[in-house]
């Protein structure tokens, strides 16, 4: 198991690609099993054994999953009953709990992700590249993940992983190849390197934490949710009760953590709060302002920004210029319009200034959005969003797919902002982060808000079991609870 | 910067030239099949096509295309196919006929009248198809396909004696009545011996131009280019969607329903049976070779018009005129393929360009950090 560390636009997705074909070298070579191979297009990889799971999921929404996982590849086993078989066996033998008639767009990331690894191994991978697979997941299916990866490895495969959270990488990886502006600066070898010394190898600094000191909570509330439902059908049609009277406040110059495991609801919420989904019941209170029914250019244009969790689906017109992302979401508003015209040179104007500002690695403002890394895209996003100074951030997995020192700055400015009286939705599938950003931390599950805890005592462990359902209420640190709560993990529904 | 921008220019006309000379390879090929001589054609469709007359029919004939080839590019921007161009613009100048039959208004009055009516009309054909859309889920294309069907047998309902229209005696045609001569559109001649050019063609200028506008300009188009792209992205920055849907699809509608104006307004001053029919099907032709640019269709109703009007030229001097019909649509098969073609590849290549910009400043800061190192 060969992990692959570095910052975004370091150059890893690009090797990632070459390795799988998608991209020809200019030089160099590349052996399989001692053999040299040259790649052309994506099946000479998968003749080969070479298989990837993307960062961002190559599935087609309105298939099944079994027609996700035989498109491509119809002549292995056919399209019908073997092919099923094959899939359930697949699927058993590592645990992934796959179900193969559900529409792909009913799933959840973590779900995609599984369908995604058993699409490698399907066409029969003997070499898995998975990029960031461990981004969507709590700690205790991170495990069960390694546990798979393990396996797979003990039968003689090999694994191929990017991951940003380099405890992890030192915990299941046998070798560390570490990448820095397109070159390798350094291997290194898990069993002897700390995480401190790894992220100093990876970008010359020290490795940021997202902890926050000082508390800026005030007693204004900015956010009120009071008795919000909703209902929507879940992946066997049935209509289902996704969000479950949630009631929460916010107050201005507070961080409020949402940890749930993920298809727990907490996107059916953003989406509520946002407008984008008219929930059944319930009140949104903005600022002193009752938005429960208001659109949702409304509710940007009185101050909520959007940091999305799919910021492809979501947050960016890929194929558009910087500039006119700029514009995206905030037509409406200075300085991109005046009136019903667009103020195009302002807007263009005020992209150099965030591409500035926020860093974003661009070589201008004219090259599509598709052009530049996610991190640089997120930072892209993030910069948009602060720009317009929002009551509000809703912010669902802000620093997914960031490179660290993208990260330590994303999470400065939401503390800055926070000092300023900004309030904050956090959610997020990075329990540290959470753990370290918020205020006040709530737990989701099953649609409902089950628990809540202080971030300030709280470790990962305990609340990723609850996240699992394991446990409810106020949630205490008790040193003993630590050990048996992450393996009651069975009423997780797959 | 200035760089990607001139690449970007050259990689757009590179797709339309493309398509034209692939165009031009296969109908030499089909000539040649014929045993025919493919470069005499070409240069009797030449040598014709500039002719004098020959300009006033094209620029005649082009006004009409541009603006069916606007309203298909309206949808297009949005993602939505208007197939029923077609059957809104026959409808909106069938009902434009009828309205300006009946009344006789003074010019200033009556030329906005008609044009209100058919732009009202081919709206409310066009936005029934969006209504459907965002109502019931049904794909606009079906409904626009089957909303032609329909407009065609109301039109024949209505389109007869005693119902809205005259039996002329003289020539056997069923037609409505007459527009008065207040409804009639100017028009303007620059040569004498090749006949008049329909003042429409101001009209369909003032279209071209105020649809750049809208759409580059303002907030309006913004949301509507937008939903074009990526419908997620849209509803998440506020855009209704579903409404947008609509209002396109009126839009469209409206300017379809400009269509048959030239030809009702400037030449036949009535509908009858003989009414210019599959205008709106040449429209999504012109709308993809243009890429939805009202430069580009510009250039592409000049053409269609220039190989419509050097067609019977070509017949009279022994060819068969269908082998213009082989052109437009080789044309219009290879500027699709070209367009996507072209399209990856400069998305590609913008990506590595990137890429290698940014590895290449990274490595000078890494450079200059390692000298000031030293």
């Amino acid at each position: 198991m060969h992990a692959l560390v570095g910052e975004n636009g370091a150059g890893k997705s690009t090797l990632m690609k070459i390795l799988y074909g998608m991209q020809k070298p200019d030089e160099g070579t590349i052996a399989i099993d001692g053999e040299q191979v040259t790649f052309h297009h994506p099946g000479d990889a998968i003749a080969r054994g070479v298989g990837m799971v993307h960062q961002h999921f190559m599935l087609a929404d309105n298939l099944t999953v079994l027609e996700n996982v035989v498109l491509g590849s119809e002549k292995l086993h056919g399209i019908g009953a073997k092919a099923r078989t094959k899939i359930l066996e697949i699927s058993d033998s590592y645990g992934l709990g796959i179900r193969p008639d559900v529409l792909v767009e009913n799933l959840g990331v973590a779900d995609r992700q599984r369908v995604e690894i058993l699409k490698v191994l399907y066409r029969g991978a003997r070499t898995l590249i998975l990029d960031e697979p461990t981004a969507v997941l709590v700690p205790q299916e991170v495990d069960a993940l390694f546990d798979n990866l393990r396996g797979l490895k003990a039968e003689g495969l090999t694994v191929i992983f990017i991951s940003h959270k380099l405890g992890e990488v030192l915990s299941v990886a046998d070798e560390i190849t570490v990448i820095r502006r397109g070159t390798t600066v350094g291997s290194a070898d898990p069993k002897t390197t700390t995480t401190k010394q790894l992220a100093e190898l990876m970008v010359g600094s020290e490795l940021p934490s997202p902890e926050t000191r000082e508390s800026t909570v005030t007693d204004v509330p900015m956010l009120t949710v009071g008795g919000l439902r909703l209902t929507a059908p879940d992946a066997d049609g049935v209509e289902r009760m996704v969000l479950d009277d949630i009631a929460f406040t916010i107050h201005k110059g507070e961080v409020l953590g949402l940890a749930g495991v993920e298809g727990n609801g907490q996107a059916e919420l953003v989406e509520a709060i946002m407008g984008m989904r008219d929930a059944d019941a319930g009140i949104i209170t903005l600022d002193g302002a009752d938005i429960s029914h208001a659109p949702t250019r409304k509710r940007r244009e009185n101050g909520i920004g959007y940091v999305p969790e799919d910021r492809h689906r979501h947050g960016l017109l890929l194929e558009a210029p910087l500039w006119e992302n700029r514009i995206l979401g905030h037509v409406t508003e200075e300085p991109n319009s005046k009136g019903a015209l667009l103020d195009n040179a302002a807007a263009r104007r005020d992209t150099e200034r965030i591409v500035a500002e926020y860093d974003v690695r661009t070589p201008g403002i004219d090259v599509t959005a598709a052009s530049l890394s996610g991190g640089n895209q997120q930072k892209l996003i993030v910069g948009r969003e602060m720009s317009h100074r929002p009551k509000l951030l809703i912010a669902a997995h802000p620093t997914r797919g960031v490179d660290v020192g993208a990260q330590a700055q994303i999470w400065d400015q939401i503390r800055e902002a926070r000092r300023e009286g900004l309030a904050v939705l956090l959610i997020s599938a990075d329990l540290d982060e959470l753990i370290g950003l918020s205020d006040t931390l709530r737990v989701m599950y099953r649609g409902r808000l089950v628990a809540d805890a202080d971030p300030a005592t709280i470790t990962p462990e305990e609340l990723g079991s609850a996240m699992t359902g394991a446990s409810s209420g106020r949630l205490e640190h008790v040193a003993t609870d630590a050990d048996a709560a992450p393996d009651a993990d069975g009423g997780e529904e797959r | 910067m200035k760089k990607i921008d001139k690449e970007r220019l050259l990689l757009g006309i590179a797709a339309p030239v493309l398509a034209l000379l692939a165009a031009f390879v296969v109908t030499s090929l089909v000539l040649l099949a014929t045993g025919k001589q493919p470069f005499d054609a070409f240069q009797i469709m030449g040598s014709y096509g500039v002719k004098s007359d020959s300009q006033v029919y094209i620029l005649n004939k082009a006004t009409t295309y541009y603006l069916a080839g606007l309203a298909v590019a309206v949808g297009f921007r949005m993602n939505l196919f208007n197939i029923g161009v077609d059957g809104q613009y026959r409808l909106a100048a069938f009902a434009a006929a009828v309205v300006g039959g009946m009344v006789n208004l003074p010019g200033i009055l009556e030329l906005p009248l008609i044009i209100i009516v058919a732009m009202l009309v081919g709206a409310m054909w066009a936005g029934l198809a969006g209504l459907l859309k965002v109502g019931r889920g049904v794909s606009e294309v079906i409904a626009t396909i089957m909303l032609n069907a329909i407009a065609t047998a109301i039109i024949s309902y209505l389109l007869q004696p005693g119902r809205l229209a005259h039996l002329d005696a003289n020539t056997n045609s069923v037609h409505t009545t007459v527009l008065p001569k207040s409804g009639w559109f100017f028009t303007f001649t620059t040569n004498p011996a090749a006949g008049p050019i329909e003042g429409f063609i101001v009209v369909a200028a003032l279209a071209g131009v105020a649809y750049w506008f809208v759409l580059s300009r303002t907030r309006f188009g913004f949301d509507l280019r937008t939903v074009g792209q990526s419908e997620s992205a849209a509803q998440a920055s506020g855009v209704n969607v579903k409404r947008m849907i609509v209002t396109s699809m009126l839009v469209s509608g409206a300017c379809a329903g400009l269509v048959g104006m030239p030809t009702l307004l400037n030449e036949s001053h009535q509908y009858a049976t003989d009414f210019p029919a599959g205008i709106g099907f040449t429209g999504i032709a012109i709308a993809l070779l243009g890429r939805n640019n009202p430069g580009g269709i510009a250039v592409g109703a000049l053409l269609w018009a220039f190989l419509d009007r050097t067609s019977n030229w070509l017949e009279f001097n022994g060819y068969d005129k269908e082998i213009v019909g082989v052109m437009q649509g080789v044309i219009v098969l290879s500027v699709v393929v070209a367009y996507e073609l072209v399209r990856r590849y400069g998305l590609g290549r913008q990506q590595r360009r990137v890429g290698e910009q940014l590895a290449a400043a990274a490595r000078n800061t890494a450079k200059q950090e390692q000298e000031a190192a030293i």
